[in-house]
């Protein structure tokens, strides 16, 4: 089953989306959006590295994810003007990268991959790479969730119910850089915030708890993904593309449906 | 025997001295409120004593296992987060369906659990975050400017609510406002507080300390007039007229010399007798 490229697809984006659903509904309360941005743009630098390091590109993504998420969580905790330091640091790490990678020769004509993702190549391998990651995603927010969601609450009442608010945030910058590393295959590193922002905020006006946001999420990115899957074998557009603007049509029936149902 | 206790604290921003010197113990079942004008450390203080802010100098001591109830200035969940009363009772703590409706019974607000937590009025909010509060078993209640933002009416029914938690759980108050009127009349002690603490004691003490009315600008009549007043509990609004007086005041410098000599430095723990009800 897992020989057809196209179940490994399916499967691929399936993944993904379980790890997205949750992780993009802390980035939307926490209006972490551009925080996702510099962290998934820094991983075009990611390839770059592994790829003259001779390192697997999934390693090196997660390295310097790792690296730009626990900069942008300092510089935050460190009170700088957020707004204009992650369009610095989303912007400046995606030239970077681009010049950085222009450097190796055989990634000059496949660039697109690593922008808009591959998810019509992925290998047995990257399959197990992203349910691994999605995986542990998950396991992470879950084993943290009633924590986490005190200190997305208010961090003043975290901390007086004797839990640490920047352990909370650490544990949201280690998901996001895993997510990064994972999502790169499958649609790219300028739209992995898409998916995580696009399928959590579709969410928003459906639900009425938490918990009812993160799952809603997961279904729409699963929904997204076969999708714009199925959109690009038919019309033969790019994968990853298809998926967000399959993610993108959903928000904007949500929020008709929404507004209608509340009306 | 004291449940929370701070020896000599004091907390920096920058290089600005934002609380110095302050000691303080609460003891079970104690109101105890710390007044001052805006801008005088009271919020720094108590989060200071929450263990959020980091001190310069001295030390916060609490009583082993202490349970707080800590009911924050403001509250204001992200409008892409939905989130019911009933849900937010269970944070960080899962509490069972009946002990959360009697929690929010308990504040007046029977019913409510189903209500998004961004469609609750400003003193719905305050009564949910108290209900939160009390979820947790509190031994001490800390509250950073309850009232704010509530009318008269709204303020004095919440002071009662406050007494009356006390009365049943005997759950000591630390509540810090910059408000006089109803929150004198609901404490056991009253501490000033401008920075370092300026005086000190039961409420009628401190509304006729010269400490206290140099801080908040009130002659002796006004000071005395505005305790009784308040502890007939009338409220027609007429003393608010007073208010930005006071705030200019607190902001002249010759008061820091009138309280500088006049500091009584009559608040060591063991020198002092603590007012019960």
């Amino acid at each position: 089953m897992l020989d057809d490229f196209l179940i490994r697809a399916a499967l691929a984006g399936i993944g993904l989306a379980l790890a997205t659903g949750p992780l993009g509904s802390f980035v939307v309360w926490r209006r972490m959006a551009y925080f996702g941005d510099a962290t998934s743009h820094a991983a075009i630098l990611g390839v770059a590295l592994a790829l003259a390091g001779s390192l697997p590109i999934g390693a090196g993504t997660l390295l310097v994810a790792l690296a730009m998420a626990g900069t942008v969580s300092t510089l935050a905790a460190k009170g700088w003007a957020m707004d204009t330091t992650l369009g610095v640091l989303a912007h400046g790490a995606l030239a970077f990268g681009l010049v950085a990678i222009s450097f190796v020769p055989q990634v000059r004509t496949d660039l697109s991959a690593y922008l808009f993702g591959d998810i019509l190549a992925v290998s047995k391998g990257d399959l197990a790479f992203v349910w691994g990651g999605a995986l542990l995603v998950l396991a992470l927010i879950g084993w943290r969730w009633q924590p986490l969601l005190t200190a997305t609450v208010n961090e003043d009442l975290a901390h007086a119910s004797g839990l640490n608010p920047d352990r909370e945030r650490l544990v949201l910058t280690l998901a996001l850089a895993v997510v990064v590393a994972v999502a790169l295959k499958v649609v790219g590193a300028l739209l992995i915030a898409a998916m995580l922002i696009i399928p959590a905020a579709a969410a928003r006006g459906l639900a009425r708890s938490p918990e009812a946001m993160a799952g809603l999420a997961v279904a729409i990115g699963v929904l997204s993904s076969l999708a714009g899957l199925g959109l690009s074998l038919w019309q033969d557009t790019p994968a990853g593309p298809s998926i967000v603007t399959a993610a993108a049509l959903i928000f904007a029936a949500a929020a008709v449906f929404g507004r209608m149902s509340r009306a | 025997m004291s449940l929370l206790r701070a020896e000599n604290i004091s907390l920096r921003f920058g290089g600005e001295e934002v609380v110095s010197g302050v000691s303080l113990s609460v003891a079970p079942g104690e109101i105890v409120t710390i007044l001052g004008p805006n801008g005088s450390g009271k919020t720094t203080l108590l989060r200071a004593l929450l263990g959020i802010l980091p001190l310069s100098a001295g030390r916060v001591v609490r009583a082993e296992g202490l349970r707080i109830g800590y009911v924050p200035q403001r509250l204001s969940i992200d409008r892409t987060m939905p989130m019911t009363v009933r849900r937010f009772l269970s944070l960080p703590q899962r509490v069972g369906e009946a002990e959360a409706a009697a929690a929010l019974a308990r504040v007046g607000l029977p019913g409510l659990g189903q209500r998004q937590m961004t469609a609750l009025s400003g003193g719905q909010l305050q009564r949910v975050l108290l209900a939160r509060a009390l979820l947790m078993r509190p031994q001490i209640l800390l509250l950073d400017e309850p009232t704010q933002g509530l009318d008269q009416p709204g303020e004095a029914g919440f002071y009662r609510l406050i007494a009356e938690v006390r009365q049943e759980t005997g759950a000591a108050v630390l509540m810090v406002s910059h408000d006089l009127h109803v929150v004198m009349a609901a404490s056991d002690r009253v501490i000033c507080l401008n920075h370092h603490i300026c005086c000190e004691g039961t409420p009628r003490v401190v509304s006729n300390a010269p400490e206290y009315r140099a801080l908040f600008g009130l002659g002796t009549q006004g000071a005395l007039a505005l305790y009784r007043h308040d502890h007939d509990h009338s409220h027609d609004g007429g003393h608010d007229g007073g208010h930005d007086e006071r705030q200019d005041h607190s902001h002249d410098p010759r008061h820091d010399h009138a309280h500088e000599h006049g500091h009584a430095h009559s608040h060591g723990p063991s020198d002092r007798t603590l007012p019960h009800a």
